[in-house]
């Protein structure tokens, strides 16, 4: 129980992460590969979060009359960069889905083992 | 789960295994629920005094790391950039039947694509006191955008008008950079505006200017992929 209480963000961010990686090195179609990749991107995002996580801690954000301690705050670091790392990813996404359109547009199909090159 | 029964299943399981053994023997080691930063507790304790902004992650993202978010908007740049080239490259056009959206859409979109604009400015203004920011405001404008395209079927964005509101905030935040450089402490994205006072609307120095410039950068992005996909489907 005490492995689970301590290491349960860990399980959550690295099970999606192989889930990711499973589901890319396995699945023949491209927008479930393209899913896949989304999942690995989620995965790193939690895990980068829980990294910071305090517990028990609030928000790393002051408010006037509301008397939070700095020692009592999970770290800002990680928030910030998991913050542009999701824009990003977003934005990777639509590049996917794009090239995706256009992968089917010249070869009629989205299963990777009947687009030319792409098996393996 | 067929798949995973083939020789490429076998393998790919196999190689998962081993990464997951060699993360979890090299994560296990680090305790979770404490985190041990010096840079994030020095970043909290001195935050507000050498910043000005209430919210740290702000302090962060615009102050003590900005060149790394000039850095991340010039990856959604060459992103979108290239999402636009790629799908301006089609040349048969398909003819599809488009259904009329639902009366409870349009009005929908009607109604609520001013007020969602309105929330994704307010969450890029309020950012150095509440939580939110440019990157977050960005995605609710888009989303704002999404809706448009969804209910609204007629309305477009102009193309020129989206182009030229991305590239002059993205020539804004560099140019207020390079002010930076060349007033008070001289280095890249220096703070030489006066802090204000804390937990005020005008304080934090170039943060809200900044976070302004990356909202309508990131919204007019989101709303120029959204033309270029929906344009693609049409």
């Amino acid at each position: 129980m005490s492995f689970l209480s301590s290491y349960i963000y860990y399980i959550g961010a690295f099970g999606l992460i192989i889930i990711g990686l499973l589901v890319i090195l396995l699945k023949r179609n491209l927008i479930k590969v393209i899913i896949g990749i989304n999942l690995l991107d989620t995965g790193v995002n939690l895990f980068l979060i829980s990294t910071g996580y305090l517990k028990g801690g609030t928000a790393p954000i002051f408010s006037p009359g509301y008397g939070a301690v700095p020692s009592a705050m999970v770290d800002p670091v990680p928030q910030g960069l998991v913050l542009t790392a999701i824009v990003i990813g977003a934005s990777v996404l639509a590049l996917a889905l794009s090239l995706g359109i256009k992968v089917y547009d010249h070869y009629g199909t989205l299963d990777l083992d009947k687009v030319r090159g792409q098996r393996w | 789960m067929k798949e995973l029964l083939s020789l490429r299943g076998l393998i790919a399981l196999f190689l998962l295994v081993v990464i997951g053994v060699g993360i979890f023997s090299a994560v296990g080691k680090i305790p979770f629920g404490q985190p041990d930063s010096e840079v994030g507790s020095a970043y909290l304790e001195d935050g507000r005094q050498e910043t000005g902004a209430a919210n740290t992650v702000t302090s962060v993202v615009v102050g003590y790391r900005a060149l790394d978010t000039l850095g991340e908007v010039a990856v959604l740049f060459i992103a979108a950039t290239g999402l636009s080239t790629i799908l301006a490259t089609s040349k048969k056009r398909i003819d599809r039947k488009l259904e009329d959206a639902s009366l409870v859409l349009k009005t929908g979109c009607r109604v609520f694509f001013p007020m969602i604009l309105l929330f994704g400015a307010y969450l890029f203004i309020h950012g150095h006191l509440t939580p939110g920011g440019g990157f977050q405001g960005g995605a609710v404008i888009g989303s704002a955008f999404l809706l448009t395209y969804l209910g609204c079927s007629g309305r477009r964005v102009s193309r020129t008008a989206s182009r030229s509101l991305e590239s002059l905030s993205g020539f804004g935040f560099v140019f207020l950079g390079l002010i930076g450089l060349m007033v008070g402490e001289s280095y890249f994205l220096s703070n030489f505006l006066p802090k204000g006072e804390l937990y005020s609307l005008l304080s934090a120095g170039i943060f809200p200017l900044i976070y302004i410039l990356i909202g309508l950068k990131v919204g007019a992005e989101f709303a120029g992929v959204i033309d270029s996909m929906i344009e693609e489907s049409r």
